[in-house]
């Protein structure tokens, strides 16, 4: 089983990637370098440091953005959804977030916090933590109450059924969340180093364009995309890891 | 059997048999806001003995079960479980519910051990007890497996050796049956009978099966709806002792089958 699946996978890359060296050849667009031109810079700028420093520079907002709302998002989510009064406070606020044009923002978030880190860590968290939020709350809610009630004839304190019960059985979507939320949070760390100051993968996006340096650029790019697969992959890993039962679904079904 | 009168609804407790029994109910009323479920029910349970909870829908019987179990709480009246009021979920009842109520990301052992995990019970204590209950309701070597992976009356196997390890005077069983197989509801209201023989525990069981509450019970409560009240209460005494074999034969099985038809068939719709 495992064997297909990584045969699929590389199956998969394979054909996206040959479908990008063929486009990159007809040439789609002069600014569009072949997939074998794009590796190549992205091995250069590996060798050369370029991308560590870049790196070093990016994952800055990036972990403490992500670290942030996966943190104050699960627990401001469980708070929502065990009480009516939290849902009815905060929900609206969350829903605004992710509703908003974020890079129409930007500029008010620089008038109040400047264009240093704050500003970019604040960026992630506003694409990142809604859907956590969200998600963790509407899991909390739909909790089965026979398994609530279960705790509660088996003599549970409300702090076991809230560890016990309902975390564990609003795990996958809280996961879930945590996946979307995570992905947001990548988009949102490159979004701020274009829109807020040209710092780290987002400099290399930005200086490798102005001097037409395509295949640097789609490297960055690819970069990016690939870190942001391996990080969702490694969450999946851990999912599993935690909570195995969950794996199949519930019994009720 | 002890020779424990049956008393009839609404009439005092009689204190000379108090120690006889273990669970009462006094002028239990329960309304869910217009509705009112259960209206000013007395109901006394003998030690030791299976009383079954049988009516058509709507009569209450579960709420009554959950009231017992300290689950909802009743808008008047009170329950004393071996003397003392009840207030909340207590150590001296355990439920098994209708829907089983597993714990799915949780192994067999896991959810057997959980009411003893709350309790505080060490992890290698608790274990133990739950091996031993295991392979008491017929499950061992499926410890590790998850509840997914059993079928309906294994699921439910599990659920009933979880209530039996706390170790609880008191069993309450709301329909548990209801959600397995006929055969595999054979089975158990088999193994039951023998539950009570050797686990001396008090039996409340709540079903909707004219045939399952006289087979398995000592004592059958007949709820009926709007006023919700005990109608009667029948004690099946002839055929306990002939063996699993011939209950369902005999003719007072039958005929008890028979009457609590005849007195519920205007009731359902």
């Amino acid at each position: 089983m495992m064997k297909r699946s990584l045969t699929l996978k590389i199956l998969s890359a394979a054909i996206l990637f040959g479908a990008w060296e063929i486009a990159g050849h007809i040439p789609v667009s002069f600014a569009f370098p072949t997939f074998h031109e794009s590796i190549g810079a992205l091995f250069r700028m590996i060798g050369d440091g370029t991308m560590l420093k870049a790196y070093a520079e990016t994952l800055k907002p990036l972990a403490a953005g992500i670290a942030i709302s996966a943190f104050l998002g699960i627990a401001i989510g469980l708070w929502v959804g065990l009480s009516r009064f939290f849902d009815w406070l905060f929900s609206p606020i969350f829903i605004v977030m992710q509703a908003a044009p974020l890079a129409a923002l930007i500029p008010l978030l620089v008038l109040a916090y400047g264009i240093g880190l704050t500003s970019k860590i604040l960026v992630v968290c506003i694409m990142a933590m809604p859907v956590i939020v969200l998600n963790t709350a509407g899991a909390v809610r739909n909790t089965p109450d026979s398994i609530k009630e279960m705790g509660r004839a088996y003599l549970a304190t409300d702090l076991d059924i809230i560890l016990k019960i309902i975390i564990p059985a609003a795990s996958p979507v809280i996961f879930a969340g945590l996946r979307l939320g995570i992905s947001a949070g990548f988009i949102g760390a490159i979004l701020a180093e274009l829109k807020i100051t040209p710092t780290g993968v987002g400099d290399i996006i930005t200086y490798s364009r102005s001097i037409a340096d395509y295949p640097s650029m789609y490297a960055a790019i690819f970069s990016i995309i690939l870190l942001a697969v391996l990080f969702l992959n490694l969450l999946e890993r851990i999912e599993a890891v935690l909570f195995k039962g969950n794996q199949r679904g519930y019994v009720s079904d | 059997m002890s020779p424990t009168s049956a008393t009839e609804a609404g009439s005092g407790a009689d204190r000379d048999t108090a120690t006889e029994i273990a669970v009462s109910t006094r002028k239990i009323s329960k309304n869910f806001g217009d509705v009112e479920a259960l209206n000013d029910l007395s109901l006394e349970f003998p030690r030791g003995q299976l009383t079954s909870l049988l009516g058509p829908s709507g009569c209450g019987k579960t709420t009554l079960l959950k009231i017992i179990a300290g689950l909802l709480e009743p808008t008047s009246g009170d329950v004393e479980v071996n003397g003392r009021k009840v207030t909340g979920p207590g150590p001296d009842r355990a439920f098994v519910f209708q829907d089983f109520a597993l714990l799915p990301w949780a192994s067999v052992i896991r959810n057997v051990a959980f009411g003893l995990e709350l309790r505080g019970v060490a992890r290698s204590e608790r274990e133990a007890v739950a091996e031993d209950y295991i392979r008491q309701v017929g499950l061992a070597s499926f410890e590790k497996a998850y509840p997914h992976e059993l079928s309906g009356g294994m699921r439910q196997r599990v659920g009933l050796a979880r209530a039996l390890a706390v170790d609880a005077k008191v069993l309450l069983m709301d329909e548990p049956f209801s959600a397995v197989d006929e055969q595999t509801r054979r089975k158990f209201q088999e193994d039951l009978l023998g539950l009570v023989q050797d686990q001396r525990k008090t039996f409340i069981f709540v079903t909707h099966s004219i045939e399952e509450a006289v087979y398995v019970s000592d004592q059958v409560a007949i709820l009926l709806p709007r006023p919700s009240r005990v109608s009667e209460i029948i004690r099946p005494s002839s055929f306990r002792g002939k063996g699993i074999d011939n209950i369902r034969r005999d003719s007072e099985y039958l005929d008890i089958v028979d009457e609590i038809w005849a007195s519920l068939r205007r009731y359902v719709e």
